[in-house]
């Protein structure tokens, strides 16, 4: 029965252990599916290359898919998985700022260290600005406060909200992947780019 | 393009739909270990966490960033899980490039631009993606892809926030890029 530290199944240190091993497949993922390159990320946002969407849907799809049927099978207990909280206005202002950064720096943070570990030196460097970023927010923290706690929600599901079951949001989350693959295999023969 | 390199892009990668699978599975196996999904940012936080204590302890303990970090962290902000997880992404992604033969010291950047103007970018990208993790309580992995599984309501709004920014901005940077 999962989830397994939550559960006092393993120890801390084994939790830990485990942590690394799953970072391993994570990065082994990212990079052999292309998220080491900055130019394939940004591919997306030009149409020439839809990698990041096929793999970041595909993958959250999986993902939920698997939690619903590992909690219908009585394997996890999802009373016991984290739901990110939901606070409004930071969400979106957060969103926006992360938005602006990808576009310009062309990796996310979990990308930029796969790039950082294969010798790319752009993504070294937006490590290096992910750092600055961050140490900034810390020093100024009390100037967004206010931002950072506003609209708090609690721990809302999508599918609560729009008043749906899981499993009838995720098979509609399914429905619109499937649209928006269709439009990416569409867009990567329109705009398509040489290889590099 | 020829058909030849056609042939070599798909060999040099993943199949994409392959790698989300993938990509969930590990998703999966980080919830069904720790109850929580994947991260990054949160490690850098761990890092700038630990040094802001290092440099200056008093000065850390009036930061009420670092009361925030203490809260939902005890002991060393180093013990963390996504600490130990972002050292496993450096050494996998580390060994998929080693294995497909991507090592290789370069800035990588449209023909268009120069080296130069690509790391200015990368690294206000970077200070932006940094301050803008920790508005929204998580990057792409944590906040987006994660809250996702989770169906978290938060999850999905940044996710949209993340991307609907970058495709609004796309036409202003498209230099830099195509």
């Amino acid at each position: 029965m999962g989830p397994l530290a939550p559960y006092e199944i393993i120890s801390e240190n084994t939790n830990f252990l485990l942590a690394f091993f799953i970072g391993i497949a994570f990065g082994w993922v990212l990079e052999s599916s292309g998220f080491s390159s900055s130019r394939k990320l940004a591919g997306i946002f030009y149409g020439y290359d839809t990698v990041v969407l096929k793999v970041f849907f595909t993958g959250a799809i999986t993902a939920m898919l698997g939690l619903l049927f590992m909690s219908l099978f009585g394997w996890i207990d999802l009373d016991l998985v984290y739901v990110n909280p939901t606070y409004l206005t930071s969400a979106i202002i957060g969103g926006v700022v992360m938005g602006a950064g990808f576009i310009m720096g062309g990796f996310c943070p979990g990308t930029s260290f796969c790039g950082a570990a294969i010798g790319k030196i752009d993504a070294m460097v937006f490590v290096g600005g992910l750092f600055i970023g961050v140490y900034g927010f810390a020093f100024t923290y009390p100037w967004w406060e206010k931002m950072y706690m506003a609209k708090y929600l609690g721990e809302p599901k999508v599918s609560e909200k729009l008043g749906m079951s899981d499993g009838l949001f995720g098979l509609l989350l399914i429905i619109v992947a499937l649209g928006m693959f269709i439009v990416a295999e569409w867009a990567e023969k329109k705009w398509p780019r040489e290889e590099y | 393009m020829s058909k030849n390199t056609t042939t070599e892009r798909s060999r040099r990668y993943l199949n994409p739909y392959l790698g989300g699978v993938l990509l969930g599975l590990v998703l999966l196996a980080a919830n069904f270990v720790s109850g929580r999904g994947l991260g990054a940012s949160g490690a850098v936080k761990s890092v700038v966490a630990t040094t802001i204590e290092a440099v200056d302890k008093d000065a850390a303990s009036t930061m009420p960033f670092m009361a925030e970090y203490a809260e939902s962290h005890s002991g060393s902000p180093m013990r963390s899980w996504l600490v130990f997880q972002m050292l496993g992404v450096i050494v996998g992604g580390f060994l998929s490039g080693a294995v497909a033969g991507r090592l290789k010291l370069k800035v990588e950047h449209s023909p268009k631009i120069t080296s130069r103007r690509r790391l200015i970018f990368a690294l206000m990208g970077g200070i932006l993606f940094g301050f803008g993790s920790q508005i929204g309580r998580g990057c792409t992995s944590g906040s987006a892809l994660s809250g996702m599984a989770v169906l978290s309501m938060g999850g999905f709004i940044t996710m949209m926030a993340i991307f609907g920014t970058a495709f609004a901005l796309a036409y202003f940077f498209r230099r830099n890029w195509i």
